[in-house]
């Protein structure tokens, strides 16, 4: 038997897994991973889940983490783009879980990019 | 957290093209790439582009792709799921935008043009996990209901919603709920119509395969409102799925004490059981529907009495249709100006029609009251497939009519339809192109409603044999113009004096397709002939001059009715012809016609 309170919170849990069912809007921030075999190889996989975890935990629901192929530079993997509209587009190079984390936290709630791991070509 | 939802179509349309095979197989490759933890694999109602199915989704990205097979799902596993590439040769592709061009899913005609009430979480959610319903406002009504409406409060938003009746007759759903909870007894019964006969429907079935915890918060919020705490739904046997999806939905939600006694720890108690209809069209009709739940045979009785006032088991009984249901919960979370807003003066909110015939989108599509023929024809449905002109559109099945080109602009709603001889129905819409004859389909619809009909008054038995008699008749060119005068004599007396709902609506086929296809009847009648090419005994079959002698039709013939010479023109034998039309479809040469 549940009451009232439990099917809210039955509610609010479902919502932030079905979220990712909501598809793209324009103004969606988008976090683009490459999931190519090189980036699949070069660990990926555990950032692309700390993308979604890290997200999910803070209630960010106008944020899509998404996958993409190869963007080229492989040995840069693993690598991810930020899509905020109406900005310039951010590419983070060589990252991993405790970097996802902090590109959530600093970049998309905070506004300040997290230069350490933006990509910087001569 | 899952990064990415593979949404497969479990609708009927769908399973029927292998679609559970192909949920399968996404699990088990899933599975062994080892990704179960970070894919999610659900199976959904019905999308509404049967025309395109099996239909995968694939989110965050949208993907939509159509007809797709066992062995595709490797490659949309292997590229898509795993490195992000989306496939795109299996996408569903626009076909009515200037270029061939991918979009998302609700930027497509197909979806554009719709606005999704009833079918709201249809293709969104998987429909045998109840948290997924909740997740998306499930039992918010319910709880609103219960903590802030008193009875009386939900039957005032209800009537000033302006909702009616979605299974045909269009009565006012608010009304009905009063008379039902002024009606004076103890005990009161809702019960829900899912009987859903007609040809070429299936509306309610597509809300019970996709969205059933819906039902069930409608029939308990209507429950609560009229103060019955027992509910019938009565659906048909031949729907499996749907009886499965609602026997899951029910015993969820009696696990979640959404059912039963206390609900959710309030004084209001509420339980549902499903009967099961054999496939009789009559039991549709609300008198008979109840005396099959009281286990008696499914006949109608006169009215009054009306059952909201001695209905199931001769006590006070709701009866709504499903689609009527699956506006409830979100009307009382919106409110009643929200529904209003939707549709024209006097139809509101939206209807669900399942689109047929010939058309391009075959499938399930919601709109709201006041939408034209044309939108959905032309629009949503994609046209008439192969170039072909329109000819007419049928709306509400056996008890319908037909609509010809010259109203493709009205708009849609219960009253418009009913003054150009059509009805709204419960939805089916069957479009028909030049190659339907209009005889034939007014044939089509009486020999069902004959055999249909249940027998228990003369002028429904006797009087739809007697209407069929006289259309094949007409067919097979026989008649006269006095058996045309009769008929339609006969026609008014059957709807004058029927018992019920069936006998009065089933000569409405032959009146309205008289009305607006005099022509096409006249053409049978006194020249013979079929002008669309379909009733067999008026037609004959010719080779002309563009026979090359290539004696292909001669060999294809079943019953040797073609002879001739090795490149010289054939000639076919009317005296043996059977008029199947192999010959016309082998000709490479479009040598044989037929009028």
């Amino acid at each position: 038997m549940k009451s009232i309170a439990d099917i809210n919170a039955i509610k609010e849990r479902m919502q932030k897994v079905l979220g990712t069912r909501e598809g793209q809007t324009e103004n969606n921030i988008r976090i683009v991973v490459g999931m190519a075999t090189c980036g699949i190889a070069a660990g990926a996989r555990p950032v692309l889940n700390a993308f979604l975890e890290e997200a999910a935990k803070r209630n960010l629901k106008n944020v899509k983490v998404t996958q993409a192929g190869c963007l080229g530079m492989c040995k840069y993997e693993p690598m991810a783009q930020v899509y905020i509209p109406g900005k310039e587009v951010v590419t983070y190079v060589r990252l991993d879980e405790q970097a996802a984390k902090q590109i959530i936290v600093d970049h998309i709630v905070n506004g300040s990019v997290v230069t350490k791991y933006t990509l910087d070509i001569e | 957290m899952y990064r990415n939802h593979i949404l497969v179509c479990g609708g009927t349309g769908c399973a029927s093209g292998n679609s559970q095979q192909i949920f399968e197989e996404f699990e088990n490759r899933i599975r062994a790439k080892g990704l179960e933890e970070e894919v999610k694999v659900i199976m959904t109602g019905c999308f509404g582009l049967c025309a395109c199915g099996p239909v995968v989704v694939v989110y965050p990205e949208g993907a939509f792709y159509q007809q797709v097979k066992v062995e595709n799902v490797k490659e949309i596993v292997n590229e898509h799921i795993v490195k992000g590439r989306i496939v795109s040769h299996l996408l569903y592709k626009d076909k009515t935008a200037a270029e061939e061009q991918i979009k998302a899913l609700n930027d497509t005609t197909f979806y554009k043009n719709q606005h999704r009430v009833a079918l709201k979480n249809c293709g969104y959610i998987d429909p045998e996990n109840i948290d997924e319903y909740i997740a998306y406002d499930g039992y918010q009504a319910l709880i609103k209901c219960y903590q802030e409406l008193t009875p009386q409060q939900v039957i005032d938003i209800i009537k000033e919603s302006g909702l009616r009746g979605r299974g045909g007759g269009g009565f006012p759903t608010g009304l009905k709920w009063q008379f039902t909870k002024n009606a004076p007894g103890e005990v009161k019964y809702v019960c829900c119509n899912a009987d859903e006969g007609d040809p070429g429907a299936f509306m309610d079935r597509s809300v019970l395969e996709g969205d059933p915890h819906a039902l069930i918060e409608a029939m308990t919020i209507a429950g609560y409102a009229v103060g019955a705490e027992q509910g019938f739904v009565y659906v048909r046997a031949e729907y499996p799925i749907a009886v499965k999806r609602l026997q899951i939905a029910i015993r969820q939600a009696k696990e979640y004490g959404l059912l039963g006694k206390n609900i959710l720890g309030t004084k209001n108690n509420f339980d549902l059981e499903i009967r099961l209809g054999s496939g009789a069209f009559v039991c549709g009709e609300e008198t008979a529907l109840m005396a099959s739940i009281e286990g008696k045979r499914g006949e109608p009785r006169p009215r009054p009495p009306f059952p909201a006032v001695k209905g199931l088991f001769g006590k006070p009984t709701l009866l709504n249709n499903v689609e009527t249901f699956a506006n409830i919960p979100q009307i009382i979370l919106k409110g009643a100006e929200w529904f209003s807003s939707m549709g024209t003066d006097k139809s509101k909110g939206t209807k669900v029609f399942a689109l047929g015939g010939k058309i391009t989108n075959t499938g399930l599509v919601e709109i709201p009251m006041g939408t034209t023929l044309r939108t959905v024809i032309e629009d949503i449905g994609g046209g008439i497939p192969g170039g072909k002109k329109f000819k007419a559109a049928q709306t509400g099945g056996p008890s319908g009519g037909c609509i010809p080109a010259k109203y493709l602009d009205i708009p849609i709603d219960y009253d418009n339809l009913i003054e150009i001889g059509s009805m709204m129905g419960s939805g089916g819409l069957i479009v028909m192109d030049e190659d339907n004859c209009m005889v034939d389909i007014a044939k089509f619809f009486l020999e069902f409603t004959q055999e249909e009909s249940c027998g228990k008054c003369t002028p429904c038995r006797i009087g739809t044999k007697r209407l069929l008699e006289y259309l094949e008749k007409i067919t097979s060119g026989k008649a006269d113009l006095q058996d045309l005068e009769d008929m339609e004599k006969l026609c008014y007396y059957i709807k004058d004096n029927s018992l019920c709902g069936l006998g009065q609506t089933a000569p409405n086929p032959v009146l309205s397709t008289l009305r607006y296809f005099k022509d096409e009847y006249i053409a049978h009648v006194v020249d013979k002939k079929c002008p669309a090419g379909v009733c067999k005994d008026l037609l004959q079959y010719f080779i002309t001059d563009n026979c090359k002698g290539c004696t292909l039709c001669a060999k294809k013939c079943p019953v040797g009715a073609i002879s001739g010479k090795v490149k010289e023109k054939h000639v076919i034998d009317p005296e043996k012809c059977i008029k199947c039309g192999v010959c016309m479809d082998v000709c490479k040469f479009n040598a044989v016609i037929k009028k």
